[in-house]
């Protein structure tokens, strides 16, 4: 019952996954509205040549910021962490 | 633990070349690709081959725990204030102030592929080089962490 539950379920994963390629097309993709208003008002709206950077740092800087945030809180939690296995030199630091 | 000395030369060459590769990811990083996050990630990897070739004793006062958390605080501290500095020209936060204003970064550009000028772009440079600076140091510091604690197994 079990097996025959698993056989189903990666049958029709791999069927979902033979199909993606029939249906789409190479170089169309389906919704491209965001993309073309990026790719036509990047360059006098942020002046920068890099849309991505653009999109990154500009238009969508909120998310970096929060990346900034994790990477910052990620460094305060290994520090932590590492804190008691270097107390003595630690000490010696301030 | 240290390694052979071929390693350890071999190390001391690359670190200013990985240092100066991740330096022009970052500066360029309104041009070409690449940015804060990936040259301040290239950079850490030149920290890294020092940190392995070397011990952690003769590393430690090369590469500063002390400076690389100062280094990431005022990384992002100068990305917070690069978003704010919007608002006190009277915009939303985040908006670019100094893009085609003709002051520091902003050159207008042309509209289509153009080679491109350094000084372009308005805050993205600036935040690009505040959170370089604080990927250097984040990931710098977590590498001094983790590698530090090899220090009392193996006596050289």
């Amino acid at each position: 019952m079990k097996r025959a539950l698993v056989l189903v379920t990666f049958g029709i994963l791999t069927g979902a996954l033979l199909l993606i390629p029939g249906l789409l097309q190479f170089g169309i993709p389906a919704a491209s509205d965001m993309d073309d208003y990026f790719l036509e008002h990047c360059q006098e709206q942020t002046a920068a040549n890099n849309v991505v950077t653009s999109v990154v740092f500009d238009y969508r800087g909120f998310d970096t910021l929060g990346e900034s945030v994790v990477l910052f809180t990620a460094v305060i939690g290994t520090g932590l962490m590492f804190r008691n296995m270097l107390k003595e030199e630690e000490y010696e630091d301030e | 633990m240290r390694m052979s000395k071929l390693v350890r030369t071999g190390a001391d060459l690359l670190y200013p070349f990985a240092l100066i590769f991740g330096l022009y990811i970052v500066l360029h990083g309104h041009l070409t690709p690449g940015g804060g996050f990936q040259g301040g990630a290239v950079v850490a990897t030149g920290a890294a081959i020092v940190i392995v070739a070397w011990a952690y004793e003769d590393i430690a006062e090369m590469i500063r725990k002390v400076t690389m958390m100062a280094q990431e605080s005022a990384g992002l501290l100068l990305f917070i204030g690069a978003a704010i500095l919007a608002l006190g020209f009277g915009y939303a936060f985040f908006y670019n102030v100094l893009a085609n204003s003709g002051g520091l970064f902003g050159l207008p550009v042309a509209f289509g592929p153009n080679p491109g000028e350094l000084d372009t772009a308005g805050v993205i440079p600036i935040m690009n080089i505040a959170v370089g600076i604080e990927v250097w140091g984040g990931l710098t510091i977590i590498l001094l962490y983790l590698l530090s604690g090899l220090k009392k197994e193996e006596g050289t």
